[in-house]
């Protein structure tokens, strides 16, 4: 970031300050550099779909195609908004794996073999998710663990719980009601993405519009500040969790209505994705901090390209290496960027 | 004539469009001592920076070491191979491991089979510690140690460095800003070890009275060009200033006190720390000074009022509110009872440097900016800007991460953020703490206007001439203890030095 905005004043009263206008080639260069860094995931994106279209042009741009990544990845999207609220307090939450998974079986378990009404079902899973924040919070904020350990414990012991439940079987047969309302199309797409897209608008207005984002921001980037300052550290790092599990357990249950069943490990295989997309959403759009829009644009980033290599015939474990190889990425990427942030300071 | 050590010329360093560094010119002769002085912005930083293979100076600066030149950028992490070591502000030292190991982690000499001989290295730092006067158990933690010894064990390692190489620079950059008064002393000693063998010492520092004591040549910069070398002793204080500021300071600290008034603050029996049984009152309008040598207490007890700490036991009374116990107050109820703290920790426990001036200046108040159901920031900027104008923060750019800022330019801004609220009660600790001269003016400045306009400081220092130029009344510690009250004529700064050296009331 520079000290010289497009827009900017640039002089500084004579005589006492150190700055002289910019050269305007230096200036040009950091614009360009900061609209690259912030819109460079979007362009990247966009790249992928023409390359993929290339390639693959009788399976990738198709409209099956276009509903499965905006369809069903509306999972991943709730998750990873999710997640972006307790990382921006500088909290980990690695259960939402465990959580999103327990809570698709519970909408299966409590509907399916318990004959539950699918409402309560669903609102039994949410308050679930709220349930194990709030244990979380209790360990991480009110005992003072740290929330890499705890959570890595508890969504591993979440999952565990998942296996006994069912048995460690699918259980299938969800409502067909309930996966008509979560798939019902509007505009071609489906509720579940509209639902997603929902919730990034509601994650983007608290982070960036609200009072209360400012503080997770600073809970986040200086915790000694923001308590020196009589901000209430403890129940934003709290509530963070709890706001965290309780997506995830919302992103369980959208996965029922999706896929119709719960399967006891699938939520697991949610969680390096989710941190993948939160971190390469940190990047872009805002770049620097974890942000809503930045994290949509990552989820459906990966998603695309995931997509594109299944059907050039890369498929099974390409996504593994796609997500891990894309956090790592992500990171270094936010890293270096962040050092050239520093060096203009 | 002298051999040279350094000798930088050409030197000039652009930030996106704004000169840091314009054209500088800058030689250190061996074993000479050499001040490199300047107000905030003045690039003195900056240049410590390039030295340190940290920024890259712009095309045609050139460098030579010991009459080797040396090309440009140096390579982060090269420069103690060169002969240049550094010991920055926060000396650079790992708390958690010995004495042996900071001294010589990256230093090992390795014997047969890469086996490092513990016996051997021992033996190295004792050697080396003793060439300051320190007889320190090598095997003793950094972090036990007190803030005098672990500078002096950061210069020793320095040294030792330069010493490798055949002379070289040693470069301190602030090294009295953490230390007690007569921890200055000590170190000097230290610089003097440095000249004597034939290592060459810059210090760049605020403070002009160890310029005069310490250094042979002077350097000033002013607006990122070298303004002038000369010797120590063709300089006096006044031309001194005058060169740093490029004019002349009229009057130092604010004139005229403030119409005290009746009890703001009461605190009652504080214990905790190394506080013990602790009361004093403050007034509407005035500025209370704490005062005391390094580790007696006075710099804990704004945390302690202000609930950052905690107290062991106690009260704290404001005006118009019922007394709270100590023990169980925190930051956030003692804002509430209109208390407001400026801790020394700038960048810990004041500020965030990674996040723009205009958030961290109005995050106590960014709830006033939710209209219409989000943060209008526009009005946010603007109003930013006019505080950070009024309280002469320069650049005043809203925008700007806060660490992009001098040291002097952030006080003043984390200043801002709290004097906006108009609390009734402003805790300080160390305010001018690293804040080059003109910046402190500033700050005393806003501070009587605070007073006078009803609120009461209460300022924790070890500076004793700020705290007699800028304080009504001084309360003097020792071991935890108010042992003297200074106010009125008899608060001058040699009466406060001679009450906290004193050992008459000592516990």
């Amino acid at each position: 970031m520079s000290t010289v905005r497009a827009g900017e004043p640039a002089t500084l009263e004579a005589g006492e300050g150190t700055a002289v206008p910019p050269p305007a080639p230096a200036a040009r260069r950091a614009w360009l550099f900061d609209a690259g860094e912030r819109y460079g995931l979007l362009v990247a994106w966009a790249a992928v779909i023409v390359l993929f279209s290339i390639l693959a042009p009788g399976t990738f741009p198709t409209r099956a195609n276009f509903d499965t990544i905006f369809g069903t990845q509306a999972v991943l999207l709730v998750l990873t908004v999710g997640l972006i609220v307790p990382l921006s307090v500088g909290e980990y939450d690695l259960s939402i794996g465990g959580v999103m998974g327990l809570s698709t079986i519970f909408v299966a378990y409590l509907q399916v073999q318990q004959h539950w009404p699918v409402v309560v079902a669903v609102l039994v899973a949410l308050a679930a998710g709220l349930a194990i924040g709030a244990v979380n919070a209790f360990f991480v904020v009110g005992v003072g663990l740290s929330s890499f350990v705890t959570t890595l414990g508890m969504g591993t012991l979440l999952t565990g719980v998942g296996y006994g439940l069912t048995n460690s079987t699918t259980i299938g047969g969800i409502s067909s009601g309930f996966v008509q309302v979560i798939t019902y199309q509007v505009l071609g797409l489906p509720t579940a993405f509209f639902i997603g897209l929902l919730l990034t608008i509601v994650a983007w207005y608290v982070l960036q519009h609200t009072p209360l984002g400012r503080h997770l921001v600073f809970v986040g980037e200086g915790q000694e500040v923001a308590r020196l300052t009589g901000l209430p550290v403890a129940k934003i790092r709290a509530g963070s969790l709890i706001a965290c599990s309780v997506l995830a357990a919302g992103a369980g249950v959208l996965q029922a209505g999706v896929v119709g069943a719960a399967d006891p490990g699938g939520g697991a295989s949610y969680l390096l994705p989710a941190f993948a997309a939160a971190f390469l959403g940190a990047t872009s759009i805002r770049p620097g901090r974890f942000n809503a829009w930045g994290a949509f644009v990552a989820v459906y980033f990966l998603v695309t390209g995931i997509s594109g290599l299944e059907l050039m015939g890369i498929s099974g474990w390409v996504q593994d290496v796609f997500y891990g190889g894309s956090l790592v990425i992500a990171v270094a990427f936010a890293r270096v960027a962040a050092r050239r942030r520093n060096a203009a300071a | 004539m002298a051999e040279r050590a350094l000798r930088l010329t050409g030197l000039s360093k652009s930030f996106a469009g704004v000169r840091a560094l314009d054209g500088v010119t800058f030689e250190v002769d061996a074993g000479e001592v050499h001040a490199l002085v300047g107000g905030n912005g003045s690039g003195k930083s900056t240049l410590v920076k390039v030295l340190a293979g940290y920024h890259a100076p712009d095309p045609g600066a050139q460098l030579e070491l010991g009459g080797r030149t040396v090309s440009l950028p140096l390579p982060p992490g090269s420069s103690s191979r060169l002969g240049l070591s550094f010991v920055h502000q926060d000396l650079g030292l790992i708390p958690s491991l010995s004495i042996l190991e900071n001294m010589r982690v990256g230093r090992y000499r390795p014997g047969r089979a890469g086996r490092i001989s513990w016996r051997r290295e021992r033996q190295a730092v004792e050697a080396a510690l003793r060439h300051f006067g320190l007889d320190l158990p090598v095997d003793a933690h950094v972090g036990m140690l007190s803030p005098l010894h672990r500078a002096l064990v950061a210069i020793a390692r320095a040294f030792a460095d330069a010493e490798l190489h055949g002379g070289g620079v040693v470069v301190l950059d602030e090294p009295t800003a953490y230390l007690p008064t007569d921890g200055v002393d000590r170190l000097f000693d230290a610089i003097g070890v440095l000249r004597q063998n034939g290592t060459a010492a810059v210090i760049v520092t605020h403070r002009l009275e160890e310029v005069f004591r310490v250094a042979d040549r002077t350097t000033v910069l002013r607006e990122g060009r070298a303004v002038g070398t000369a010797p120590t002793a063709e300089l006096d204080e006044g031309k001194l200033i005058e060169l740093i500021l490029g004019r002349k300071l009229e009057e130092y600290y604010p004139a005229g006190a403030s119409a005290i008034g009746d009890t703001v603050l009461s605190v009652r029996h504080l214990d905790g720390g190394s506080v013990h049984d602790l009361s004093f009152d403050v007034h509407r309008g005035e500025i209370l000074g704490l005062a005391g040598l390094v580790g007696m207490g006075h710099t804990e007890v704004p945390y302690q009022i202000f609930g950052a700490v905690p107290a062991r036991g106690g009260t704290i009374e404001v005006q118009g509110h019922q007394p709270v116990p100590a023990g169980s107050l925190t930051p956030r109820e003692a804002n509430r009872l209109g208390l407001g703290l400026l801790p020394a920790d700038r960048l810990g426990g004041s500020g965030v440097g990674g996040v723009s001036l205009r958030e961290n200046v109005s995050l106590p108040v960014v709830a006033r900016f939710f209209q219409g159901g989000r943060i209008r920031r526009r009005a946010e900027g603007r109003y930013v800007q006019g505080l950070l104008r009024e309280h002469d923060v320069r650049p005043p750019f809203p925008e700007s991460p806060l660490a992009m800022l001098s040291g002097g330019n952030q006080q003043k801004a984390l200043l801002a953020k709290w004097l906006q609220m108009r609390l009734p009660v402003m805790l300080l600790d160390e305010p001018a703490q690293g804040v080059d001269i003109g910046a402190r003016k500033e700050i005393f400045q806003r501070l009587r206007e605070a007073a006078q306009a009803g609120a009461c400081m209460v300022m924790a220092s070890s500076e004793f001439d700020d705290l007699a130029g800028v304080c009504d009344r001084v309360l003097v510690f020792r071991h935890g203890r108010i042992v003297d009250e200074l106010a009125g004529a008899g608060l001058t700064e040699d009466r406060l030095t001679a009450a906290c050296y004193s050992s008459r009331s000592a516990a």
